[in-house]
């Protein structure tokens, strides 16, 4: 039996969803133009940082739901989510970081914290839901 | 916090949704509420007991109190 959802979420999943295809089509048009077409000089900063862009979009989504959502325990369930995110993606990063120094694990690009993020965010998710 | 909401909801032959609907909160936030989970803040104490036609006190009961 399902409650009508709510519209913060909604707008919430419409945002993350339109960010994700934002990230996949600039992802492949920066891997092709820096192949095909390298940018030159300082250009290549910020068209280099481009990827980033909906990756932050997808952050302040985030932010946005939390202050939109008039569901409290919903929302105290959300921050809680971020905060299982947040603590499992900094200690996986500080012991690889760690792993990496002395034992010579492989390097990993500064941007795998979002990825690692979104790993523990979303088996944050799967547990919030089967806890339901 | 111990609170009624369960006993009260039956007495009206009320389902979790149809008590989350006059609520303006979802099934989960009721079901959190009702088991103990959660407890809910002040304005959202304030809707239930209005709702019930009650005093809060006569829905929740603070289990810390020595009385």
């Amino acid at each position: 039996m399902f409650t009508p959802r709510s519209p913060a979420l909604t707008r919430y999943q419409w945002r993350v969803g339109l960010a994700s295809i934002a990230y996949v089509a600039i992802i492949f048009a920066v891997g092709w133009l820096f192949r095909h077409h390298p940018p030159a000089g300082v250009l290549r900063y910020p068209v280099a940082a481009l990827p980033a862009l909906p990756i932050i979009a997808v952050f302040a989504a985030l932010g946005r739901y939390l202050v939109d959502e008039g569901d409290e325990y919903q929302r105290m369930m959300m921050v809680r989510q971020v905060l299982w995110g947040t603590g499992g993606a900094m200690a996986l990063c500080t012991i690889w970081g760690f792993v990496e120094t002395y034992a010579a694990l492989p390097h990993l690009p500064l941007y795998f914290a979002a990825v690692i993020w979104f790993g523990c965010f979303g088996i944050a998710g799967c547990a919030r839901w089967i806890d339901r | 916090m111990k609170n009624r909401l369960k006993v009260l909801r039956a007495e009206r032959g009320w389902s979790q949704i149809d008590l989350a609907e006059r609520l303006g909160v979802s099934r989960q936030s009721v079901n959190a509420i009702e088991t103990g989970k959660y407890d809910p803040s002040l304005p959202l104490a304030f809707r239930i007991a209005r709702l019930f036609e009650a005093p809060i006190e006569a829905i929740f009961t603070d289990e810390t109190e020595s009385h």
